[in-house]
């Protein structure tokens, strides 16, 4: 019964129940939206260091980013190699480069130099041409969605990088940046050629461990060897990037303040109305106390209440949210909107949270009620 | 016949507000209900029927004094066990009908028993039972606003019998309703008080309903000033009573 007053009472006034429903509504696709924004930023910065086939990043001191790499001595990939526990050690370059439009005009992007054969990091969701075709002269592979910014029309296009030709072999699809800067997928030697390094200068070495090793073990063992470069496990590194671009540019910040903007504005919205709809329900909350109800049972209804509007609330906001979602994809934009099961889960306890804290305001309210006001009226 | 005792009020005593602003509502009321009768508490306005209601019903605690609902004095209770008490043995029938406007009559009834903990075909079967037995049978999807005053207060009196208290408190019954269904609803607490089941108090000021009481109790300035019996005529409804619930339980 407590469930059934709680929908005959949200149902019986349709313009507060719109009210609460648009609140919940504009709360969740808020917070939604910020937090697909904020797991796609953390996808877009993250992908290159998961998408590499190693467990340890051998780089510079003072290396907070993939993007932003000081060039190290290719020595210590002979060293890791030497090193017990380590499998493989492939050498990266990475760099901001310039992209020379063929009609003119230019665009930073970032270089990204890997042979195919060593497996370190090569270019994944190709959807035309293939990684072995980075082998031919001048080959480049480069993302779909970038194309217009880098004023070229496809595979087979022509361009300059840092003065040097490129030519465009391959396209990938969904390789964001979160610095909204392309990435260039080319080999090591065209790489280094193209920006010019030594011989002997790389940006990274990523190092395979064997199996049944700990990254971490060989982490320290690398580390104490290479004591004038850093050595970081994986996730180590992922997670220096992310404070980097998410929480020093303070990125991040501003997505997760708006989504907790989203969550007090939803929550103040929903306790006005559930207080107002109980304030108007009083004399109903005094007479089922009259009739010897528990405050608990009161509760029950109240909290109810909000738990309907939650799920009502989630429903409809989560339908506009993945519309959103899906548009964005579709307009293949720079940014990324993710919408995990894990998400949208967290949403639904991020509706159910606010709707439960909007009702204390309500539950205080009938805490107080006093059941021999059914004789005043 | 002998009925036996459900509530005795001994020196009931009730302080209202605070400090200089006191005011004493009750100054020492006695009183007893039994089964199977109906007592009329009548007063002027102000003179604490509305108080002693409350305390008679567990909603308020008297300042002093003691209250013994079914043989359980209510002496120290905090105000979950009142509620508790109220919830097993204190029926209520209230002047406005309180009924919840979005809930429909059967809804109304069974969310009285849903509040005792009573669920489930049994008690669907006793809602139902109560509203025939106030003649709604047929009105059991009715929504409130589509009753009328006497429909709605005959809902009140099913929601309040449907539990089986020990006591029914009415406050009011009669007040905002016109003669026809003040009366009915009288006949209809006339009834079950005649049960034996249930021992019925209406606080009233409405003259038309000393005619249906055992006893009629009088209240001025929060005392109790006189107990009568029926006035010259009433035998005739009483005997009427007795007479259909001996045919009723012949028949049973």
């Amino acid at each position: 019964m407590t469930l059934l007053l709680a929908f005959r009472n949200l149902v019986h006034d349709r313009v507060r129940l719109a009210v609460t429903l648009i609140g919940i509504l504009f709360a969740i696709v808020l917070i939604a939206v910020q937090l697909g924004l904020y797991l796609g930023a953390c996808q877009m910065i993250a992908s290159t260091i998961e998408r590499a086939n190693g467990d340890v990043w051998i780089m510079a001191y003072g290396n907070k980013n993939f993007e932003e790499a000081q060039p190290i001595n290719q020595r210590a990939r002979f060293t890791a190699l030497a090193t017990p526990g380590v499998v493989a050690a492939v050498p990266i370059i990475t760099s901001f480069s310039d992209w020379k439009k063929p009609d003119g005009g230019s665009t930073t992007s970032v270089l990204v130099g890997s042979d195919a054969a060593e497996g370190g990091l090569v270019p994944w969701n190709i959807i035309q041409g293939d990684v072995t075709d980075l082998g031919a002269r001048d080959a480049v592979i480069i993302d779909r969605t970038y194309l217009e910014d880098f004023g070229v029309s496809g595979v087979g296009a022509t361009a300059q990088v840092n003065g040097g030709r490129v030519r465009v072999v391959g396209l990938t699809d969904g390789i964001r940046s979160f610095t909204t800067t392309p990435f260039i997928f080319t080999t090591l030697t065209r790489a280094r050629a193209l920006l010019q390094l030594g011989p002997d200068q790389v940006s990274y070495v990523l190092v395979k461990v064997a199996p049944g090793v700990a990254p971490e073990s060989v982490r320290a063992a690398l580390q104490a060897q290479l004591p004038d470069e850093q050595v970081l496990t994986k996730a180590e590194f992922r997670s220096r990037s992310l404070n980097h671009w998410l929480l020093a540019t303070g990125a991040g910040v501003a997505l997760i303040g708006g989504a907790i903007l989203g969550l007090i504005v939803g929550t103040v919205i929903v306790a006005q109305t559930l207080y107002s709809s109980t304030k108007d329900h009083l004399n109903e909350f005094a007479t089922l106390r009259a009739l010897g109800s528990s405050k608990g049972y009161i509760y029950k209804v109240i909290l109810s209440q909000a738990a309907l509007s939650a799920a009502l609330g989630y429903v409809l906001g989560m339908t506009i949210a993945m519309a959103i979602v899906l548009t964005v994809q579709r307009m293949e934009l720079p940014l990324l909107i993710v919408m995990t099961p894990e998400l949208a889960a967290l949403l639904f306890g991020i509706t159910l949270f606010m709707c439960t804290v909007s009702a204390i305001a309500a539950i205080s309210k009938v805490t107080r009620i006093d059941p021999a006001m059914v004789f005043s009226r | 016949m002998t009925h036996a005792q459900v509530l005795v009020a001994d020196t009931i005593v009730k302080d209202l507000g605070q400090g200089a602003g006191t005011v004493r509502a009750l100054k020492g009321v006695s009183l007893e209900l039994k089964a199977g009768e109906l007592t009329l508490l009548m007063g002027p306005s102000g003179s604490g029927k509305t108080t002693l209601l409350s305390i008679l019903g567990c909603i308020m605690a008297p300042t002093d004094g003691t209250l013994t609902l079914a043989g359980r004095s209510t002496a120290g209770l905090s105000a979950e066990e009142l509620a508790n008490l109220r919830r097993e043995h204190v029926g209520f029938i209230f002047q406005s009908y309180n009924l919840f406007p979005t809930l429909t009559a059967e809804e109304n009834v069974r969310l009285a028993l849903d509040v005792r903990g009573d669920r489930g075909p049994d008690a669907n079967m006793r809602a139902l039972k109560a509203l025939e037995q106030v003649g709604l049978g047929h009105r059991l999807k009715s929504y409130p606003s589509n009753m009328s005053g006497g429909e709605q207060q005959r809902v009140a009196v099913a929601r309040a019998i449907a539990g089986r208290p020990s006591v029914i408190l009415a406050d009011e019954p009669t007040a905002a309703l016109d003669s026809e269904n003040g009366k009915a609803v009288m006949e209809k607490l006339r009834e079950i008080a005649a049960g034996a089941q249930h021992a019925v108090l209406a606080v009233t000021h409405d003259p038309r309903t000393m005619a249906y009481a055992d006893r009629i109790l009088k209240i001025e300035d929060g005392r109790i000033v006189g107990e009568t019996g029926p006035p010259d005529g009433v035998d005739t409804i009483h005997k009427i009573a007795q007479v259909k619930k001996r045919k009723s339980d012949a028949k049973s």
